[in-house]
């Protein structure tokens, strides 16, 4: 469905990494290629992180979006300031 | 451990409402429901989160998947609730089945 699509994820510890997914299972485990994380703060716009091909367990997972291209590319990150996510409280 | 199914079998109802989700993060995300499985996991489309300003971090996300697990709370159009068949449902279930 998604396969080799940009998606965002957003993880329990309130993390944002964008990349490229190449594989999930049942458990939400999940398979990023050239992925980055986006860092969030107040003080200055959105920092990126390259992290590369990377695999996430399921379990500290929240979110998975998939990115619109066209709104992507009209966002402006380095413009953006904001806290960091929250991170999840069971 | 608790039934699932009962709850599984109402959000199957309210696909293609317009929900919201309160994660818990803090995170309000409103969007039309599109499909729901036995974790309870949720597939929302043309989402938004409903405080944009503080939370820009999926300005550019219109389609996503939440984990059950990560869920606080499911707003529901009213309209969506038949309080009579939810009472009968869990007091079937508490009997027993």
């Amino acid at each position: 469905m998604l396969l080799s699509e940009l998606i965002s994820v957003i993880t329990n510890d309130g993390r944002n990494i964008v990349g490229i997914l190449k594989g999930f299972d049942q458990a939400t485990n999940i398979i990023l290629d050239e992925s980055h994380e986006r860092v969030y703060s107040t003080k200055e716009g959105v920092q990126q992180i390259v992290l590369g091909l990377y695999i996430i367990r399921g379990d500290n997972i929240s979110i998975v979006g998939e990115l619109d291209e066209d709104l992507e590319a009209r966002l402006d990150l380095t413009e953006l300031r904001a806290h960091p996510l929250k991170p999840v409280i069971h | 451990m608790f039934n699932l199914q009962l709850f599984f079998s109402y959000f199957k109802e309210l696909v293609g409402r317009e929900v919201t989700v309160e994660l818990k993060n803090d995170l309000a995300i409103r969007g039309t429901l599109h499909s729901v499985d036995q974790y309870l996991n949720i597939k929302l489309e043309n989402t938004r989160v409903v405080d944009q300003d503080k939370y820009p971090h999926m300005l550019s996300v219109r389609n996503c998947f939440i984990r059950g697990s990560v869920v606080r709370y499911v707003q529901l159009p009213p309209e969506g609730v038949d309080v009579e068949l939810l009472h009968d449902a869990t007091r079937r279930e508490a009997r027993g089945g």
